[in-house]
């Protein structure tokens, strides 16, 4: 925990981030921001996803729809927070010459999207509308 | 929403065609990267410019969608969702715009991390926006 208050600390204090380790490559430093935009159009494509859910399945029971829309819209706003997050670390590691950061985020957000998906095949077979 | 499935493989793909084959710096002799890296990062800006407009697009149709009077005008409240989701859009491009610019050079600078937090805010303003319409 103690270390995810660091890197917070260093999403508002850029200049601290030049004064750890050398410049990396500049290529690897596009390439990780490359993967942090990357997570930031699927944290888009998962807020999208509930708006969607809200604006075109009006038919569905209210709470149905409305927890699908919230599910979706809070792993959107997850995978911002961790995309910041993990590419934070990740340039640190480059400049501290450490390995990259791993993380379980990835599994975690593919079982949500999974149980989602599954949840909407349940909703489409059995009809739990209106 | 329609990208994802070239957009992963490319995020984690930092050598990609192997501009290492010549020269051991990976640079042409003009210092350009043979590996196009900084096009590629700005047609990934791009793809996820487009991907928030997409986002705010929908978030701007709910707000008025869900304030049409009966008489068919779109209410203040409405008026108000809308402008805010093309305000957030708008600062959306900015950022995009200014690191767009930033990558024009042969060798640019990191992306600054106040540029990743206010563009991750963004998507992160989208979603309250949507929570507070849906419930």
């Amino acid at each position: 925990m103690s270390a995810f208050i660091q890197s917070l600390r260093l999403w508002f204090t850029p200049q601290r981030i030049r004064d750890e380790g050398e410049t990396p490559d500049y290529r690897f430093s596009l390439a990780n921001e490359r993967t942090f935009l990357a997570w930031l159009r699927t944290a888009l494509a998962l807020v999208g996803g509930g708006f969607a859910v809200d604006q075109f399945l009006p038919d569905l029971r209210w709470g149905v729809r409305v927890g699908l829309a919230l599910a979706l819209l809070a792993a959107g706003v997850l995978c911002a927070l961790r995309a910041v997050n993990h590419w934070i670390r990740c340039e640190r590691a480059m400049r501290r010459g450490e390995d990259l950061p791993v993380s379980r985020f990835p599994s975690v957000l593919a079982l949500a999207v999974a149980l989602v998906a599954l949840v909407m095949v349940v909703v489409v077979l059995f009809g739990w509308a209106g | 929403m329609k990208d994802e499935t070239g957009a992963g493989a490319e995020g984690r793909d930092p050598e990609g065609r192997d501009p290492e084959a010549h020269d051991p710096e990976g640079r042409e002799p003009g210092g350009r990267d043979p590996g196009l890296q900084p096009e590629r990062t700005r047609l990934a800006w791009r793809r996820t410019t487009l991907s928030a407009t997409v986002a705010g697009v929908l978030a701007a149709k709910q707000a008025i969608h869900d304030e049409v009077t009966a008489a068919g005008l779109v209410g203040a409240a409405g008026l108000v969702g809308a402008a805010l989701c093309v305000l957030v859009w708008v600062g959306f491009l900015r950022v995009a715009h200014r690191r767009i610019v930033g990558l024009g050079t042969a060798r640019p600078a990191a992306l600054t991390p106040r540029a990743a937090v206010v563009a991750a805010g963004c998507t992160i303003a989208l979603a309250a926006f949507a929570v507070a319409v849906v419930v």
